[in-house]
């Protein structure tokens, strides 16, 4: 026998105490929950209001712009990181970094990890925010890339268009969500709580995360 | 350097008593859990509706568990489809040849690991290194645990034992063998020791070619696999080599992608109190050529190795809802006293204390010891995000030690002989029984313990004088509870009087 067979026999045997015509779906689940924790009818500002407050309050850096002041805003957060080369997804409008002085690197496939270890910032969208967690999430859109270029370099400076990239909680963020597509889930920079189960910032993901509110 | 294993610990009696008397051990565990108790009682009351998170995570899992065979079939059916193949384990040993296998077959010898609790039930690095392959931990905790040639003792943070004091020492004197040595000066500041960590890894990750990893949720549904950390050496190990071996036990499947929003809510704010992880990675098989992300090979092995056993089990089935938050360790007033270690396996504390007696059954002294490691307080099941009811599977596993009884071990019905050294219990029990059977001895014993009560000894003799070591013997009433009843009423149990009691 395989070890599928045997598992699956195993399995089988343990639950003789299940009827034979109960179904998956016979099992109750309560859904009694909330959708979101948010009062309904809670205005779009005031869900972006709370996403900048969570996202600060796990020591991401929270700036807010519109579609004239991104370009400046870029140029001057890569020019405060020191940052001389960005990491560039294919789909990034041009215009988001036509101000800025950094040396555009590509995300190719061909690029090893090494290559991206080279390279200060990278600079992306995001598929989802959510409000209530401070959480952001990339789902290799064009605008975000493959996974390891917002995972290398130390510093990452992520687009959140608002209101309309923004939803209040998890259960919501999840119905935007394409399963097959590699997702990211990102809140606040890279942290642990190894030591002494206390939380400190700053291991291996990016250390310093930006977060843009851009108003369209 | 291949790291210890649980194997010939003593019984969990002694092991707790020498731990106990570790003064730094205790400081370091009751200011860590200390530390993470308030925290998750503020980050679990900022939802209102915790209660009814609990309840569907609960009711998720078991209706998963009580058709395990359905949905570990569509989420084979799942990942095959989406370009990853599927694995099936029995037991440990079966794990590691499979991984073993596969690893040589890539003709690497060394693999990054991210931090995985099935991986560690199993002994992977051992087996890895029989083989000539060296596996890298690259969780904070578990890179402290394999740079000390230490063990485990929490799940969340395998070195809650460590301080951060002890943690420099341990970078500065092992690090260098391992590959880049400490930062010179390297302080106890955890921000530095957080920095050492990063330096010394970064080179593995980025030659690293083989992945291994274990996974907190299997979606049946759509074949997605979801690994939840903090520190990104997930990310790390889950992106950037060619190939990923992921080892996760067969209860880790959620039928549906909609599950998920219960147990992202559950999950980190009862495990780090936070209101979501810094880092969550979901991965649906592999991705095509054109647009490659991550590995072009996912290979997902299934692992029982007891699991089945404890899904026979009616009662001790529910201790595989766990979600591995580790909420229940730090509320745990005996786990906070003993350690992780005196527990004897990958999984210590009071979910540790219900699940390693069925995964390995109850045969050896240390697996027959553990349902005792509790004060049955119940503090357990307050907090755990799944609604484990561990106090009632530890008091089913005691009956299953004293009595024996019918059991399935590694898959087949077998009855067990009561363990030995209970014999006393037993006989009380035995005793106890007949005597609640058979009202008037009972009543004629009583009288005769009322009528003797100067007599007793402070301490009993023989197999009770264990018992009374620790405890004082409850003194006996000058009249028992049954004759003050009859006294104080009517024989036809009406109320005499205003003074009749209630």
């Amino acid at each position: 026998m395989s070890g599928r067979d045997v598992v699956l026999a195993r399995i089988r045997r343990a639950l003789t105490d299940v009827p034979r015509s109960e179904a998956p779906d016979d099992v109750p689940v309560p859904r009694s929950y909330e959708r979101a924790h948010v009062p309904d009818g809670e205005t779009s500002d005031a869900l972006v209001d709370l996403l900048a407050e969570n996202l600060a309050d796990y020591r991401a850096l929270v700036h807010r712009t519109d579609a004239d002041g991104l370009p400046t805003l870029l140029r001057r957060l890569l020019l405060e990181h020191g940052s001389e080369t960005v990491l560039v997804p294919p789909g990034l409008p041009t215009w988001w970094l036509e101000s800025a002085d950094a040396t555009r690197v590509h995300d190719r496939a061909a690029s090893t990890p090494a290559e991206l270890d080279a390279v200060d910032s990278v600079v992306t969208g995001c598929a989802v925010a959510i409000a209530e967690t401070g959480t952001i999430v990339l789902d290799g859109g064009p605008d975000q890339g493959r996974r390891r270029i917002t995972l290398i370099p130390d510093h990452h400076v992520c687009v959140v268009r608002v209101p309309d990239q923004v939803v209040a909680s998890v259960p919501r963020a999840l119905e935007r969500l394409d399963p097959t597509r590699p997702l990211t889930w990102i809140s606040g920079p890279s942290a642990t709580s190894d030591i002494e189960l206390d939380r400190v910032e700053g291991v291996h993901g990016p250390r310093t995360l930006e977060v843009v509110l851009l108003t369209e | 350097m291949s790291g210890r294993v649980h194997l010939g610990m003593p019984a969990f009696p002694e092991a707790a008593a020498s731990a106990t008397r570790n003064a730094r051990l205790r400081g370091n565990l009751s200011h860590a859990t200390g530390t993470i108790r308030a925290k998750r009682a503020q980050a679990v009351a900022e939802l209102s509706d915790w209660d009814a998170l609990r309840a569907a995570g609960a009711a998720v899992k078991d209706r998963t568990l009580r058709h395990l065979d359905h949905y570990l079939e569509r989420l084979e059916e799942a990942v095959t489809a989406a370009g990853g193949t599927v694995h099936w384990a029995a037991d440990a040993a079966e794990a590691n040849r499979i991984v073993t296998d596969l690893v040589r077959a890539t003709g690497e010898t060394e693999v990054v690991k991210v931090k995985s609790m099935a991986t560690q039930e199993i002994d992977l690095n051992a087996a890895l290194e029989r083989a000539g392959i060296r596996a890298y931990e690259t969780d904070l905790a578990e890179l402290i645990v394999q740079l000390g040639d230490d063990l485990p003792s929490h799940i969340l943070v395998p070195a809650i034992h460590r301080n951060r004091g002890e943690i420099r020492d341990i970078f500065r004197e092992e690090m260098g063998r391992w590959g880049r040595p400490a930062p010179k000066g390297l302080t106890d500041d955890p921000a530095e020791l957080a920095e050492a960590a990063r330096l010394h890894l970064r080179e593995k990750f980025l030659r690293a070619k083989v992945g291994v990893s274990g996974a907190n949720f299997m979606v049946a549904e759509t074949g997605t696999l979801v690994v939840v950390e903090s520190e990104g050496n997930g990310r790390m190990c889950l992106t950037l080599p060619e190939t990923l071996i992921s080892v996760v036990g067969i209860e880790k499947v959620v039928p549906t992608w909609q599950d998920l929003e219960i147990f992202l809510q559950l999950l980190p704010r009862s495990s780090t109190a936070e209101r979501m992880n810094p880092y969550t990675s979901m991965w649906t098989g592999t991705t095509d050529s054109e647009t490659a992300d991550g590995p072009r090979v996912f290979h997902l092995v299934l692992l029982d190795n007891g699991r089945t056993d404890a899904l026979a089990d009616t009662v001790g089935r529910q201790a595989l809802r766990c979600i591995r938050c580790s909420a229940c360790l730090n509320v745990c007033p005996v786990y906070e006293r003993a350690g992780g270690h005196a527990y004897g396996s990958a999984y210590p504390g009071p979910i540790g204390a219900i699940l390693t007696p069925q995964l390995r059954g109850t045969a050896s002294e240390l697996d027959a010891s553990l349902p005792y490691a509790s004060s049955l307080c119940g503090a357990c099941y307050e907090v755990c995000p799944v609604a484990i009811d561990i106090p009632q599977v530890l008091v089913h596993l005691r009956e299953r030690v004293v009595e024996g009884g019918e059991v399935t071990v590694r898959g087949q019905r077998t009855t067990i002989r009561p363990a030995r050294g209970h014999a006393a219990e037993r006989a009380a029990m035995r005793a106890a029984r007949w005597a609640f059977d058979h009202p008037r001895a009972l009543l004629a014993g009583q009288r005769l313990a009322s009528r003797t009560r100067r007599l007793h000894p402070r301490r009993l003799p023989g197999p009770g004088r264990a018992w009374t070591a620790t405890r004082d013997l409850p003194t006996v009433p000058a009249e028992s509870f049954r004759d003050w009843w009859r006294r104080t009423r009517n024989v036809r149990g009406e109320a005499r009087g205003e003074g009749g009691g209630r």
